[in-house]
């Protein structure tokens, strides 16, 4: 647990001397600001939507599904790359234990860009009456912080398959959109369907976290998927050690 | 200090990149405070066999064990008892010189590291530029930052490949000088293509060449054997006819070929003695004029070329 916690904090300070992190984070902000002011200025005032903090959460997803290849990107590909590598492999520390580091260095990351966010709910609250449902926002963020630890285990993984950082990148982002495509065929009926739907990235937080339902099947769904990758990202480097 | 506990321990070692082998069954040891040269061409095995004891490869075969673990099934253990410097010095060049090696340190467990690290700071000559971004070093001052990361645990073992490429004459003496100071009670194993290098620093050299070790002896001895290969150099206007008879009569002389320009000729002796003033009175006393005369100093690649060159010519640029 030392290691992993060494290796991530090294990760996470990392990032904020990193212009491409701040450049992710300024453009979220900037898209999701743009669509809020939008939303409040014309759907809200006209009455067309109702008050809801989800309004904001919504395209954050679709944001963040291309954002999260940028953030994972350079994790090993980068250490691959720069010769690095063999420092840490032939450091006391154990393969997972590295691949766990990176992760987390990248989930601290992203959990410090995300929870500036709030301010827009909170704006909204202030703004309307009787104020918005918090209690949907808390499942909703814990199932947005779901979401993130799996993709960005997923793109841990694929970063430590390539030596070049744009060749993660594509990898990973291809990986997300898979499975994001995967989960828009669970949409009719029969196994298939029902084990497509399963599989979907996204769905689990759009049908049910987003909406304030906290089941033990989609916290599984992330929680598995999060293990799984790190799972293959350990097998990875230790692959490339007989290599 | 130099007692005969064995801190590296090679037998049989073993490793195959596909079919080819880049190590084949190598064995050695080295004793604690000992500073063994690992000396070969390029592609050798050297950082193949380096990369093995550092717990970064599996072999294929065979075993070693580092400070008496077994450097794959206690890997870690094997790991903790190592510093190590890998041929291309791994840096991360945005962190600061203190921050990287505070890092390390604590990858390590290092207690106390900032004072430990302060330390390093002083042994490489590094502590006005701490907070320097180790991008913006010069490539001598980030050599000795990776050296700094192998010391800063303070490692019973030294592994250090070709710690001095790359530096110019003052800094590859500082680093020599370094070297040394640090095997006075650690083992360090080094590897090098330069053979004065390892005359200098080691107390004992292995040569390698092709993944096997082609000759080993203490750097005195390898220098007496070598002794034998003197060849001198000889600046005349006598021709080679006139010359060759005249000194093929001294003992010891075994030949005289012409060198590289004309007037100038190379004599090869039998090893021991040193036949500079009996070539100079023959000449004298023939009444032939006397240039120069000189060793010609290559003799120590040429061994080291001719013990390397027995096997396989052919494959000399082999990947490391």
């Amino acid at each position: 647990m030392h290691n992993v916690w060494v290796i991530a904090s090294r990760e996470f300070k990392q990032y904020f001397v990193s212009p491409l992190a701040y450049a992710m984070a300024a453009m979220l902000y900037l898209i999701l600001g743009f669509l809020f002011y939008v939303n409040i200025n014309f759907g809200l005032q006209n009455g067309q939507i109702t008050p809801d903090g989800r309004i904001v959460m919504g395209p954050m997803i679709t944001i963040l599904v291309f954002i999260t290849p940028l953030i994972t990107m350079r994790l090993l590909a980068d250490e691959q790359r720069m010769g690095t590598m063999e420092l840490l492999l032939t450091a006391p520390v154990r393969d997972f234990e590295l691949v766990v580091g990176k992760w987390l260095g990248a989930l601290g990351f992203i959990v410090a860009v995300l929870i500036p966010t709030w301010i827009y709910p909170l704006i909204m609250n202030w703004m309307t009456q009787p104020g918005i449902d918090q209690g949907v926002l808390v499942t909703a963020y814990l199932g947005l912080a779901l979401l993130m630890a799996a993709m960005l285990g997923v793109g841990t993984f694929v970063s430590g398959l390539f030596n070049n950082p744009f060749v993660a990148f594509l990898g990973t982002e291809a990986v997300l959109l898979g499975l994001w495509v995967v989960g828009a065929l669970g949409s009719g009926s029969g196994l298939v369907s029902e084990v497509a739907g399963y599989l979907g990235l996204v769905d689990h937080f759009y049908n049910n976290l987003y909406r304030g339902v906290l089941q033990i099947t989609d916290v599984t769904y992330y929680v598995s998927l999060t293990v799984l990758a790190l799972f293959l990202g350990a097998q990875v480097i230790q692959a490339r050690r007989w290599g | 200090m130099a007692d005969a506990y064995p801190m590296i321990e090679v037998q049989n070692l073993t490793k195959f990149y596909g079919a080819h082998p880049a190590v084949s069954n190598l064995n050695f040891d080295a004793k604690q405070g000992e500073i063994l040269g690992f000396l070969g061409p390029n592609g050798a095995g050297k950082t193949t066999t380096m990369r093995i004891l550092t717990g970064y490869m599996p072999p294929s075969s065979g075993s070693a064990t580092v400070a008496g673990f077994d450097v794959v099934d206690q890997s870690l253990d094997a790991r903790r008892h190592i510093g190590y410097l890998p041929e291309t010095v791994p840096l991360y060049t945005d962190m600061s010189v203190r921050d990287y090696l505070t890092f390390m340190g604590s990858l390590r467990k290092v207690e106390d590291l900032d004072l430990r690290v302060d330390e390093v700071l002083e042994d490489i000559h590094l502590e006005d530029r701490e907070d320097s971004l180790i991008g913006s070093l010069s490539k001598g001052m980030r050599q000795r930052v990776g050296l700094g990361q192998a010391l800063v645990h303070q490692p019973d073992v030294l592994i250090l490949d070709e710690p001095t490429i790359g530096l110019d004459p003052g800094q590859i003496i500082e680093v020599r000088k370094l070297i040394q100071e640090l095997g006075k009670e650690r083992t360090v194993l080094l590897s090098t293509h330069i053979l004065s290098e390892a005359q200098q620093v080691c107390d004992r050299v292995l040569i390698i060449n092709n993944g096997m070790i082609v000759a080993e002896d203490s750097p005195g001895n390898l220098q007496a054997q070598m002794a034998g290969a003197e060849k001198l150099l000889v600046s005349t206007p006598a021709s080679l006819e006139e010359l060759k008879p005249l000194l093929e009569s001294i003992s010891g002389v075994t030949g005289v070929a012409a060198g590289a320009e004309p007037n100038r000729f190379e004599v090869s002796t039998s090893p021991g003695r040193d036949l500079r003033p009996d070539i100079a009175r023959k000449i004298v006393e023939a009444g032939v004029d006397l240039l120069e005369l000189g060793s010609a100093g290559v003799s120590l690649e040429e061994i080291f070329l001719q013990l390397t060159r027995e096997q396989h010519p052919e494959d000399h640029r082999e990947q490391d």
